[in-house]
Protein backbone atom coordinates (compact mmCIF):
# COMPACT_ATOMS: atom_id res chain seq x y z
CA UNK A 1 0.00 0.00 0.00
CA UNK A 2 2.77 2.43 1.08
CA UNK A 3 5.19 1.81 -1.82
CA UNK A 4 2.21 2.43 -4.25
CA UNK A 5 1.03 5.65 -2.56
CA UNK A 6 5.06 6.45 -3.10
CA UNK A 7 5.31 5.58 -6.80
CA UNK A 8 2.08 7.65 -7.37
CA UNK A 9 3.74 10.05 -5.90
CA UNK A 10 6.87 10.27 -7.47
CA UNK A 11 4.73 10.00 -11.57
CA UNK A 12 3.09 13.02 -9.70
CA UNK A 13 6.27 14.87 -9.76
CA UNK A 14 7.19 13.61 -12.82
CA UNK A 15 4.16 15.56 -14.02
CA UNK A 16 5.49 18.49 -12.36
CA UNK A 17 8.92 18.90 -14.50
CA UNK A 18 7.41 18.12 -17.90
CA UNK A 19 6.45 21.73 -18.59
CA UNK A 20 9.76 22.95 -17.94
CA UNK A 21 11.82 20.64 -19.64
CA UNK A 22 9.52 20.60 -22.81
CA UNK A 23 10.31 24.48 -22.44
CA UNK A 24 14.23 23.29 -22.27
CA UNK A 25 13.95 20.63 -24.85
CA UNK A 26 12.36 22.65 -27.58
CA UNK A 27 14.14 25.85 -27.23
CA UNK A 28 17.29 25.00 -25.75
CA UNK A 29 18.33 21.47 -26.50
CA UNK A 30 16.92 20.93 -30.00
CA UNK A 31 18.28 24.58 -31.02
CA UNK A 32 22.11 23.20 -29.97
CA UNK A 33 21.61 19.61 -31.62
CA UNK A 34 20.62 21.66 -34.76
CA UNK A 35 23.70 23.75 -34.67
CA UNK A 36 26.11 21.06 -34.18
CA UNK A 37 24.24 19.36 -37.04
CA UNK A 38 24.43 22.53 -39.48
CA UNK A 39 28.08 23.10 -38.88
CA UNK A 40 28.63 19.81 -40.09
CA UNK A 41 27.12 21.06 -43.75
CA UNK A 42 27.56 23.46 -46.49
CA UNK A 43 24.57 25.64 -46.73
CA UNK A 44 23.32 29.28 -47.79
CA UNK A 45 19.96 28.99 -45.62
CA UNK A 46 17.82 28.63 -48.55
CA UNK A 47 19.13 25.94 -51.10
CA UNK A 48 20.34 22.23 -50.45
CA UNK A 49 22.88 22.02 -47.44
CA UNK A 50 25.64 19.34 -48.76
CA UNK A 51 27.40 17.76 -46.67
CA UNK A 52 30.99 19.14 -45.80
CA UNK A 53 32.12 17.31 -42.67
CA UNK A 54 34.59 19.33 -40.67
CA UNK A 55 35.50 21.32 -43.21
CA UNK A 56 33.88 23.96 -41.35
CA UNK A 57 35.78 23.55 -37.64
CA UNK A 58 38.99 23.79 -40.00
CA UNK A 59 38.33 27.29 -41.47
CA UNK A 60 37.27 27.84 -38.03
CA UNK A 61 40.96 27.13 -36.88
CA UNK A 62 42.52 28.27 -39.89
CA UNK A 63 40.84 31.63 -41.56
CA UNK A 64 42.58 34.45 -39.62
CA UNK A 65 39.51 36.69 -39.42
CA UNK A 66 37.65 33.79 -37.53
CA UNK A 67 40.62 32.86 -35.35
CA UNK A 68 41.33 36.63 -34.87
CA UNK A 69 37.51 36.91 -33.57
CA UNK A 70 38.14 34.06 -30.85
CA UNK A 71 41.74 35.56 -29.74
CA UNK A 72 39.79 38.90 -29.81
CA UNK A 73 37.12 37.34 -27.40
CA UNK A 74 40.27 35.71 -25.02
CA UNK A 75 42.06 39.25 -24.79
CA UNK A 76 38.56 40.99 -23.26
CA UNK A 77 38.59 38.83 -20.29
CA UNK A 78 41.25 41.14 -19.39
CA UNK A 79 39.37 43.72 -19.39
CA UNK A 80 36.13 42.41 -18.57
CA UNK A 81 37.57 39.92 -16.10
CA UNK A 82 40.80 40.86 -14.62
CA UNK A 83 40.12 44.51 -14.28
CA UNK A 84 36.90 44.13 -12.56
CA UNK A 85 37.74 41.20 -10.51
CA UNK A 86 41.09 43.43 -9.12
CA UNK A 87 39.85 46.57 -8.59
CA UNK A 88 36.99 45.39 -6.86
CA UNK A 89 38.80 43.38 -4.38
CA UNK A 90 40.97 46.46 -3.72
CA UNK A 91 37.87 48.36 -3.20
CA UNK A 92 36.13 46.33 -1.52
CA UNK A 93 38.89 45.88 0.74
CA UNK A 94 39.41 49.32 1.75
CA UNK A 95 35.40 50.25 2.00
CA UNK A 96 35.23 47.57 4.37
CA UNK A 97 34.96 48.95 7.31
CA UNK A 98 32.46 51.80 6.51
CA UNK A 99 29.59 49.13 4.50
CA UNK A 100 27.31 49.89 7.04
CA UNK A 101 27.84 53.90 6.78
CA UNK A 102 24.65 56.12 4.97
CA UNK A 103 27.51 56.43 2.34
CA UNK A 104 28.10 52.93 1.61
CA UNK A 105 24.23 52.78 1.46
CA UNK A 106 23.49 54.94 -1.48
CA UNK A 107 26.75 53.70 -3.57
CA UNK A 108 25.50 50.52 -3.08
CA UNK A 109 22.43 51.52 -5.24
CA UNK A 110 24.59 53.88 -7.62
CA UNK A 111 27.30 51.55 -8.42
CA UNK A 112 25.11 48.82 -9.41
CA UNK A 113 23.22 50.97 -12.11
CA UNK A 114 25.22 49.40 -15.07
CA UNK A 115 23.88 46.22 -13.98
CA UNK A 116 20.34 47.72 -14.47
CA UNK A 117 20.52 49.28 -18.01
CA UNK A 118 20.92 47.13 -21.05
CA UNK A 119 24.16 46.79 -22.22
CA UNK A 120 23.05 48.34 -25.79
CA UNK A 121 22.44 51.73 -23.68
CA UNK A 122 26.19 51.29 -21.96
CA UNK A 123 27.13 50.75 -25.76
CA UNK A 124 25.53 54.13 -26.98
CA UNK A 125 26.67 55.96 -23.81
CA UNK A 126 30.12 54.88 -24.07
CA UNK A 127 30.50 55.72 -27.89
CA UNK A 128 29.56 59.14 -27.43
CA UNK A 129 31.92 59.31 -24.32
CA UNK A 130 35.16 57.50 -25.92
CA UNK A 131 34.45 59.65 -29.60
CA UNK A 132 36.81 62.52 -31.31
CA UNK A 133 34.97 65.42 -28.56
CA UNK A 134 33.88 63.09 -26.06
CA UNK A 135 34.07 63.43 -22.29
CA UNK A 136 37.52 61.28 -22.29
CA UNK A 137 39.24 63.13 -24.71
CA UNK A 138 38.03 66.56 -22.96
CA UNK A 139 39.65 65.20 -19.82
CA UNK A 140 43.00 63.93 -21.24
CA UNK A 141 42.92 67.50 -22.93
CA UNK A 142 42.20 68.94 -19.99
CA UNK A 143 45.24 67.71 -17.79
CA UNK A 144 47.92 68.26 -21.18
CA UNK A 145 47.28 64.73 -22.60
CA UNK A 146 46.13 66.54 -26.04
CA UNK A 147 48.73 64.47 -28.34
CA UNK A 148 46.59 61.04 -27.14
CA UNK A 149 43.67 61.94 -27.99
CA UNK A 150 41.56 59.94 -30.65
CA UNK A 151 38.41 58.80 -32.05
CA UNK A 152 39.55 55.56 -29.35
CA UNK A 153 36.64 53.49 -30.61
CA UNK A 154 37.55 53.52 -34.37
CA UNK A 155 41.46 53.54 -34.31
CA UNK A 156 43.13 50.09 -35.45
CA UNK A 157 45.14 49.87 -31.98
CA UNK A 158 42.43 51.26 -29.79
CA UNK A 159 39.24 49.43 -30.63
CA UNK A 160 39.60 46.46 -28.82
CA UNK A 161 41.00 48.04 -25.53
CA UNK A 162 38.16 50.66 -25.56
CA UNK A 163 35.57 48.23 -26.03
CA UNK A 164 37.20 46.38 -22.54
CA UNK A 165 37.01 49.62 -20.81
CA UNK A 166 32.55 49.69 -21.40
CA UNK A 167 32.71 46.18 -20.59
CA UNK A 168 34.91 46.91 -17.45
CA UNK A 169 32.18 49.97 -16.35
CA UNK A 170 29.54 47.41 -16.80
CA UNK A 171 31.28 44.50 -14.15
CA UNK A 172 32.73 46.84 -11.87
CA UNK A 173 30.22 47.50 -9.61
CA UNK A 174 28.87 43.75 -9.73
CA UNK A 175 32.13 42.34 -8.66
CA UNK A 176 33.06 44.79 -6.12
CA UNK A 177 29.43 44.49 -4.35
CA UNK A 178 29.38 40.67 -4.17
CA UNK A 179 33.03 40.59 -2.83
CA UNK A 180 32.37 43.59 -0.25
CA UNK A 181 28.80 40.92 0.89
CA UNK A 182 31.73 37.93 0.78
CA UNK A 183 34.06 40.07 3.31
CA UNK A 184 31.14 41.18 5.71
CA UNK A 185 30.78 37.11 6.46
CA UNK A 186 34.35 36.96 7.44
CA UNK A 187 34.52 37.02 11.43
CA UNK A 188 35.53 40.28 12.64
CA UNK A 189 37.89 38.14 15.49
CA UNK A 190 40.21 37.22 12.91
CA UNK A 191 40.53 41.07 11.92
CA UNK A 192 41.33 41.65 15.51
CA UNK A 193 43.72 38.90 15.87
CA UNK A 194 45.68 40.04 13.13
CA UNK A 195 45.85 43.08 14.32
CA UNK A 196 47.28 42.38 17.84
CA UNK A 197 50.00 40.23 15.67
CA UNK A 198 50.90 43.67 13.92
CA UNK A 199 49.86 43.08 10.66
CA UNK A 200 49.17 45.80 8.28
CA UNK A 201 46.47 46.27 6.20
CA UNK A 202 48.83 44.23 3.13
CA UNK A 203 48.99 40.96 5.78
CA UNK A 204 45.61 41.31 6.61
CA UNK A 205 44.28 41.32 3.17
CA UNK A 206 46.79 38.33 1.63
CA UNK A 207 46.11 36.15 4.92
CA UNK A 208 42.44 36.76 5.96
CA UNK A 209 39.93 38.57 2.96
CA UNK A 210 41.88 36.40 -0.19
CA UNK A 211 41.38 33.20 1.68
CA UNK A 212 37.49 33.96 3.05
CA UNK A 213 36.88 34.69 -0.50
CA UNK A 214 37.05 31.66 -2.58
CA UNK A 215 33.33 31.40 -3.43
CA UNK A 216 32.78 34.97 -4.24
CA UNK A 217 36.03 35.21 -6.48
CA UNK A 218 35.05 32.20 -8.41
CA UNK A 219 31.65 33.61 -9.17
CA UNK A 220 32.90 37.11 -10.10
CA UNK A 221 35.11 35.29 -12.52
CA UNK A 222 32.92 32.83 -14.06
CA UNK A 223 30.50 35.80 -14.86
CA UNK A 224 32.23 38.02 -16.12
CA UNK A 225 34.90 35.69 -18.07
CA UNK A 226 31.60 34.10 -19.67
CA UNK A 227 30.42 37.89 -20.20
CA UNK A 228 34.00 38.51 -22.00
CA UNK A 229 33.94 35.44 -24.26
CA UNK A 230 29.92 36.01 -24.78
CA UNK A 231 30.09 39.71 -25.31
CA UNK A 232 27.52 40.55 -28.08
CA UNK A 233 25.48 43.78 -27.40
CA UNK A 234 28.63 46.09 -26.85
CA UNK A 235 30.62 45.64 -29.70
CA UNK A 236 27.60 45.42 -31.98
CA UNK A 237 26.53 49.01 -30.74
CA UNK A 238 30.34 50.36 -30.46
CA UNK A 239 32.15 48.78 -33.37
CA UNK A 240 30.47 46.48 -34.91
CA UNK A 241 33.57 44.92 -35.01
CA UNK A 242 35.91 47.43 -36.85
CA UNK A 243 37.65 49.04 -37.71
CA UNK A 244 38.28 46.54 -40.59
CA UNK A 245 38.35 43.36 -37.65
CA UNK A 246 40.09 44.97 -34.76
CA UNK A 247 37.58 44.22 -32.18
CA UNK A 248 35.40 41.48 -33.73
CA UNK A 249 34.27 38.69 -31.46
CA UNK A 250 32.90 35.45 -31.91
CA UNK A 251 29.33 36.33 -31.31
CA UNK A 252 29.07 38.82 -33.43
CA UNK A 253 30.30 36.65 -36.31
CA UNK A 254 28.29 34.16 -36.02
CA UNK A 255 25.29 36.93 -36.14
CA UNK A 256 27.16 38.20 -39.61
CA UNK A 257 27.76 34.84 -41.05
CA UNK A 258 24.58 33.50 -40.67
CA UNK A 259 22.14 36.62 -41.46
CA UNK A 260 24.43 38.37 -43.71
CA UNK A 261 26.69 36.06 -45.42
CA UNK A 262 24.75 33.25 -45.45
CA UNK A 263 27.22 30.72 -44.36
CA UNK A 264 24.80 28.84 -41.87
CA UNK A 265 27.40 26.15 -41.57
CA UNK A 266 30.70 27.87 -40.83
CA UNK A 267 28.24 30.01 -38.68
CA UNK A 268 27.52 26.73 -36.64
CA UNK A 269 31.08 25.50 -36.88
CA UNK A 270 31.86 28.55 -34.39
CA UNK A 271 28.79 28.72 -32.60
CA UNK A 272 29.80 25.24 -31.14
CA UNK A 273 33.73 26.39 -30.22
CA UNK A 274 32.34 29.27 -28.71
CA UNK A 275 29.80 27.22 -26.48
CA UNK A 276 32.62 24.78 -26.15
CA UNK A 277 35.12 27.42 -25.21
CA UNK A 278 32.72 29.06 -22.74
CA UNK A 279 32.14 25.88 -20.68
CA UNK A 280 35.61 24.91 -20.86
CA UNK A 281 36.44 27.92 -19.16
CA UNK A 282 32.89 27.80 -16.78
CA UNK A 283 33.55 24.49 -15.09
CA UNK A 284 37.18 24.33 -14.09
CA UNK A 285 36.65 27.91 -12.51
CA UNK A 286 33.67 26.14 -10.42
CA UNK A 287 35.59 23.35 -9.71
CA UNK A 288 38.33 24.92 -8.47
CA UNK A 289 36.61 27.78 -5.93
CA UNK A 290 33.65 25.47 -4.84
CA UNK A 291 33.15 25.71 -1.63
CA UNK A 292 34.84 22.41 -0.39
CA UNK A 293 32.66 21.78 2.43
CA UNK A 294 29.92 21.17 0.01
CA UNK B 1 41.99 54.72 16.67
CA UNK B 2 43.77 56.51 14.43
CA UNK B 3 44.54 53.79 11.67
CA UNK B 4 40.35 53.41 12.14
CA UNK B 5 39.59 56.81 11.37
CA UNK B 6 42.17 57.08 8.39
CA UNK B 7 40.66 54.05 6.58
CA UNK B 8 37.48 55.16 6.88
CA UNK B 9 38.19 58.54 5.26
CA UNK B 10 40.19 56.46 2.36
CA UNK B 11 37.06 54.40 1.86
CA UNK B 12 35.16 57.26 1.90
CA UNK B 13 37.10 58.94 -0.80
CA UNK B 14 37.54 55.93 -2.51
CA UNK B 15 33.53 55.53 -2.51
CA UNK B 16 33.00 58.83 -3.85
CA UNK B 17 35.33 58.39 -6.88
CA UNK B 18 33.64 55.10 -7.78
CA UNK B 19 30.26 57.01 -7.94
CA UNK B 20 31.59 59.61 -9.82
CA UNK B 21 32.68 56.84 -12.29
CA UNK B 22 29.89 55.31 -12.86
CA UNK B 23 27.83 58.40 -12.85
CA UNK B 24 30.00 60.40 -15.05
CA UNK B 25 28.23 58.49 -18.79
CA UNK B 26 25.25 59.17 -17.38
CA UNK B 27 26.09 63.21 -16.88
CA UNK B 28 27.46 64.04 -19.96
CA UNK B 29 24.59 61.94 -21.90
CA UNK B 30 22.44 64.53 -20.09
CA UNK B 31 24.05 67.52 -20.81
CA UNK B 32 24.92 66.57 -24.17
CA UNK B 33 20.71 65.82 -24.58
CA UNK B 34 20.35 69.12 -23.95
CA UNK B 35 22.45 70.74 -26.79
CA UNK B 36 20.69 72.45 -30.25
CA UNK B 37 20.06 69.26 -31.95
CA UNK B 38 22.14 68.01 -35.28
CA UNK B 39 24.91 70.02 -33.21
CA UNK B 40 28.04 68.42 -32.24
CA UNK B 41 29.15 69.79 -28.78
CA UNK B 42 31.56 68.77 -26.05
CA UNK B 43 31.42 65.55 -23.85
CA UNK B 44 30.79 67.78 -20.71
CA UNK B 45 29.68 71.05 -21.47
CA UNK B 46 26.11 72.79 -19.94
CA UNK B 47 24.62 74.54 -23.00
CA UNK B 48 23.74 78.30 -23.21
CA UNK B 49 20.40 77.23 -24.18
CA UNK B 50 19.15 74.27 -22.84
CA UNK B 51 16.35 72.45 -25.12
CA UNK B 52 14.31 70.72 -22.92
CA UNK B 53 12.19 70.17 -26.06
CA UNK B 54 14.86 67.02 -27.14
CA UNK B 55 13.12 65.08 -24.86
CA UNK B 56 9.57 65.48 -26.71
CA UNK B 57 11.23 65.60 -30.03
CA UNK B 58 12.94 62.01 -28.75
CA UNK B 59 9.83 60.73 -27.39
CA UNK B 60 8.12 61.01 -30.79
CA UNK B 61 10.84 59.99 -32.62
CA UNK B 62 11.65 56.88 -30.85
CA UNK B 63 7.41 56.39 -30.61
CA UNK B 64 8.41 55.52 -26.70
CA UNK B 65 4.32 54.98 -25.96
CA UNK B 66 4.30 51.99 -28.68
CA UNK B 67 7.67 50.30 -27.58
CA UNK B 68 6.47 50.66 -23.43
CA UNK B 69 3.89 48.71 -24.77
CA UNK B 70 5.61 45.86 -26.83
CA UNK B 71 7.98 45.61 -24.06
CA UNK B 72 5.45 45.13 -21.10
CA UNK B 73 3.20 42.52 -23.63
CA UNK B 74 6.97 41.14 -23.63
CA UNK B 75 7.87 40.81 -20.12
CA UNK B 76 3.69 39.79 -19.24
CA UNK B 77 4.25 36.54 -21.44
CA UNK B 78 7.92 35.69 -20.71
CA UNK B 79 7.64 36.49 -16.52
CA UNK B 80 4.31 34.60 -15.40
CA UNK B 81 4.79 31.39 -17.37
CA UNK B 82 8.26 31.30 -16.22
CA UNK B 83 7.76 31.57 -12.81
CA UNK B 84 4.67 28.87 -13.27
CA UNK B 85 6.38 26.48 -15.18
CA UNK B 86 9.82 26.54 -13.07
CA UNK B 87 8.45 26.74 -9.44
CA UNK B 88 6.69 23.33 -10.18
CA UNK B 89 10.11 21.92 -11.59
CA UNK B 90 11.75 23.28 -8.71
CA UNK B 91 9.33 21.78 -6.51
CA UNK B 92 9.32 18.49 -8.18
CA UNK B 93 13.30 18.22 -7.92
CA UNK B 94 13.96 19.70 -4.87
CA UNK B 95 11.49 18.64 -2.87
CA UNK B 96 9.32 15.50 -4.33
CA UNK B 97 12.38 13.07 -4.72
CA UNK B 98 11.32 12.19 -7.64
CA UNK B 99 13.19 9.32 -9.52
CA UNK B 100 16.07 10.40 -11.85
CA UNK B 101 16.07 14.15 -10.41
CA UNK B 102 20.14 14.38 -9.90
CA UNK B 103 19.49 13.47 -14.02
CA UNK B 104 17.27 16.27 -14.44
CA UNK B 105 18.93 18.79 -12.67
CA UNK B 106 22.44 18.75 -13.92
CA UNK B 107 20.78 18.54 -17.35
CA UNK B 108 19.11 21.85 -16.47
CA UNK B 109 22.39 23.02 -14.89
CA UNK B 110 24.34 22.05 -17.77
CA UNK B 111 22.79 24.68 -19.45
CA UNK B 112 23.28 27.79 -17.10
CA UNK B 113 26.35 29.39 -19.08
CA UNK B 114 25.34 28.63 -22.43
CA UNK B 115 25.92 31.94 -24.61
CA UNK B 116 22.95 32.60 -27.04
CA UNK B 117 24.95 33.29 -29.67
CA UNK B 118 25.38 29.40 -30.17
CA UNK B 119 21.91 28.41 -30.55
CA UNK B 120 20.31 31.54 -31.78
CA UNK B 121 21.06 30.35 -35.93
CA UNK B 122 18.74 27.24 -35.43
CA UNK B 123 16.34 29.08 -33.04
CA UNK B 124 15.91 31.61 -36.50
CA UNK B 125 14.94 28.92 -38.85
CA UNK B 126 12.97 27.08 -35.56
CA UNK B 127 10.81 30.21 -34.72
CA UNK B 128 10.34 30.69 -38.66
CA UNK B 129 8.79 27.13 -39.05
CA UNK B 130 6.21 27.75 -36.19
CA UNK B 131 5.30 30.70 -37.92
CA UNK B 132 5.66 33.31 -35.22
CA UNK B 133 8.97 34.73 -37.17
CA UNK B 134 8.76 38.87 -36.50
CA UNK B 135 6.01 38.68 -33.76
CA UNK B 136 6.42 38.89 -30.28
CA UNK B 137 5.99 35.19 -29.42
CA UNK B 138 9.60 34.83 -31.66
CA UNK B 139 11.05 37.03 -28.39
CA UNK B 140 9.08 34.88 -25.53
CA UNK B 141 8.69 31.56 -26.18
CA UNK B 142 12.78 31.06 -26.93
CA UNK B 143 13.23 33.46 -23.94
CA UNK B 144 11.12 31.00 -21.29
CA UNK B 145 13.26 27.94 -22.41
CA UNK B 146 16.52 29.93 -22.00
CA UNK B 147 15.85 31.15 -19.05
CA UNK B 148 14.58 27.94 -17.50
CA UNK B 149 18.46 26.11 -16.39
CA UNK B 150 18.42 29.21 -14.43
CA UNK B 151 14.68 29.46 -13.29
CA UNK B 152 14.77 25.82 -12.07
CA UNK B 153 17.97 25.71 -10.65
CA UNK B 154 16.96 28.84 -8.45
CA UNK B 155 13.66 27.10 -7.25
CA UNK B 156 15.24 24.39 -6.84
CA UNK B 157 17.69 25.90 -4.39
CA UNK B 158 14.27 26.99 -2.65
CA UNK B 159 12.52 23.87 -2.50
CA UNK B 160 15.57 22.12 -0.82
CA UNK B 161 15.20 23.86 1.79
CA UNK B 162 11.63 23.43 2.87
CA UNK B 163 11.01 20.93 5.76
CA UNK B 164 9.69 17.22 4.94
CA UNK B 165 7.17 17.61 7.36
CA UNK B 166 5.36 21.11 6.17
CA UNK B 167 4.22 18.69 3.29
CA UNK B 168 3.87 15.21 5.56
CA UNK B 169 1.31 17.06 7.99
CA UNK B 170 -0.47 18.48 5.08
CA UNK B 171 -0.72 14.95 3.46
CA UNK B 172 -2.24 13.76 6.49
CA UNK B 173 -4.60 16.43 6.08
CA UNK B 174 -5.72 15.06 3.07
CA UNK B 175 -3.87 17.30 0.36
CA UNK B 176 -2.79 15.59 -3.09
CA UNK B 177 0.18 16.72 -4.37
CA UNK B 178 -1.06 19.14 -6.65
CA UNK B 179 -3.20 21.11 -3.92
CA UNK B 180 -0.07 20.56 -1.23
CA UNK B 181 1.84 22.51 -4.09
CA UNK B 182 -0.55 25.49 -4.51
CA UNK B 183 -1.67 25.66 -0.90
CA UNK B 184 1.09 25.57 0.87
CA UNK B 185 4.31 26.01 -1.19
CA UNK B 186 3.37 28.54 -3.70
CA UNK B 187 2.43 31.12 -1.15
CA UNK B 188 5.48 29.80 1.06
CA UNK B 189 7.95 30.17 -2.10
CA UNK B 190 6.79 34.16 -2.48
CA UNK B 191 10.16 35.31 -1.52
CA UNK B 192 12.22 32.96 -4.26
CA UNK B 193 9.63 33.72 -6.71
CA UNK B 194 9.49 37.51 -6.35
CA UNK B 195 13.36 38.17 -6.53
CA UNK B 196 13.45 35.35 -9.61
CA UNK B 197 10.57 37.65 -10.75
CA UNK B 198 12.73 40.56 -10.65
CA UNK B 199 15.89 39.23 -12.58
CA UNK B 200 13.51 37.42 -15.20
CA UNK B 201 11.98 41.03 -16.18
CA UNK B 202 15.14 42.97 -16.08
CA UNK B 203 16.58 40.08 -18.37
CA UNK B 204 14.26 39.99 -20.42
CA UNK B 205 13.53 44.03 -20.77
CA UNK B 206 17.48 44.48 -21.91
CA UNK B 207 17.53 41.23 -24.38
CA UNK B 208 18.77 42.31 -27.29
CA UNK B 209 20.17 39.25 -29.73
CA UNK B 210 17.10 37.15 -29.59
CA UNK B 211 15.45 40.69 -30.60
CA UNK B 212 17.37 42.16 -33.70
CA UNK B 213 17.51 38.86 -34.83
CA UNK B 214 14.05 37.08 -34.85
CA UNK B 215 11.93 40.61 -35.06
CA UNK B 216 12.59 42.92 -37.98
CA UNK B 217 9.73 45.91 -36.54
CA UNK B 218 11.48 47.91 -33.92
CA UNK B 219 7.97 48.10 -32.39
CA UNK B 220 7.96 44.48 -31.85
CA UNK B 221 10.82 44.48 -29.92
CA UNK B 222 11.68 44.62 -26.78
CA UNK B 223 13.19 47.99 -25.37
CA UNK B 224 16.79 47.27 -25.67
CA UNK B 225 16.38 45.90 -29.44
CA UNK B 226 14.59 49.12 -30.01
CA UNK B 227 17.32 51.30 -28.67
CA UNK B 228 19.45 49.22 -31.35
CA UNK B 229 17.27 50.79 -33.79
CA UNK B 230 17.17 53.66 -33.04
CA UNK B 231 20.75 54.53 -33.03
CA UNK B 232 20.91 52.81 -36.63
CA UNK B 233 18.13 55.17 -37.73
CA UNK B 234 19.64 58.47 -35.21
CA UNK B 235 23.07 57.94 -34.78
CA UNK B 236 24.18 61.16 -36.87
CA UNK B 237 22.33 63.66 -34.40
CA UNK B 238 24.02 63.31 -30.99
CA UNK B 239 21.72 65.26 -29.10
CA UNK B 240 18.74 63.38 -29.97
CA UNK B 241 20.06 59.89 -29.56
CA UNK B 242 21.29 60.83 -26.23
CA UNK B 243 17.97 61.78 -25.11
CA UNK B 244 16.13 59.14 -26.92
CA UNK B 245 18.65 57.09 -24.96
CA UNK B 246 17.92 58.57 -21.55
CA UNK B 247 14.48 57.98 -22.56
CA UNK B 248 14.55 54.65 -23.11
CA UNK B 249 16.81 54.11 -19.73
CA UNK B 250 13.87 55.44 -17.94
CA UNK B 251 11.61 53.01 -16.95
CA UNK B 252 14.13 50.65 -16.21
CA UNK B 253 16.11 53.66 -13.86
CA UNK B 254 12.03 53.82 -12.56
CA UNK B 255 11.48 50.36 -11.47
CA UNK B 256 15.15 49.85 -9.95
CA UNK B 257 14.55 53.05 -8.10
CA UNK B 258 11.59 51.26 -6.13
CA UNK B 259 12.54 48.10 -5.84
CA UNK B 260 16.18 49.04 -5.34
CA UNK B 261 16.92 46.72 -1.83
CA UNK B 262 14.82 43.70 -3.94
CA UNK B 263 16.89 44.19 -6.83
CA UNK B 264 20.36 44.62 -5.36
CA UNK B 265 19.77 41.77 -3.26
CA UNK B 266 18.04 39.20 -6.10
CA UNK B 267 21.18 40.34 -8.66
CA UNK B 268 23.61 39.07 -5.51
CA UNK B 269 21.97 36.03 -5.00
CA UNK B 270 21.29 35.26 -8.51
CA UNK B 271 25.13 35.50 -9.47
CA UNK B 272 26.05 33.59 -6.21
CA UNK B 273 23.86 30.50 -6.96
CA UNK B 274 24.40 30.87 -10.84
Amino acid sequence: MKAAVRRRRNWAGWLFVLPAAAFYVVFVIQPLAMTVQYSLYSWDGIGVATWNGVQNYLRVFTDPDLFAAILNAIKLIVFFSAVPVVLGLAIAATIRRIAASRLALVARTVIFLPQVIPLVAAGITWSWLLSSTGLVNQLLSAIGLESITRAWLGDFSTALPAVGVIGAWVLLGLCTLLLLAGMSKIDPALYEAARLDGAGAFREFFSITLPSLRQEIGVCVTVTVVAALASFDIVYISTQGGPGNASMVPGLEIYYLAFSEREVGLASALAVVLTALVIACALPIQWLTRDRSS
Amino acid sequence: MKTARREALTGRVLLLVLMAFTLMPFVSLFVTALHPSGTYPLGLDWPDDPQWGNFADAFTAARMTELLKSSVLIVLGVVPISLVVATMAGFAIGHLRIPGRRFVFVAFVLGLTLPFEGIITPLYYLVRDMGVLNTRWAIILPLIGLFMPFSVFWMRAHFVNMPEELSESARIDGAGTWQLFWKVHVPLAAPATSSLAILLFLWTWNQFLLAIVLVDDPLQRTMSGALGAFQGQWGTDIPLLCAGSLLILTPTLLVFLIFQRRFVTALLQGSLKG
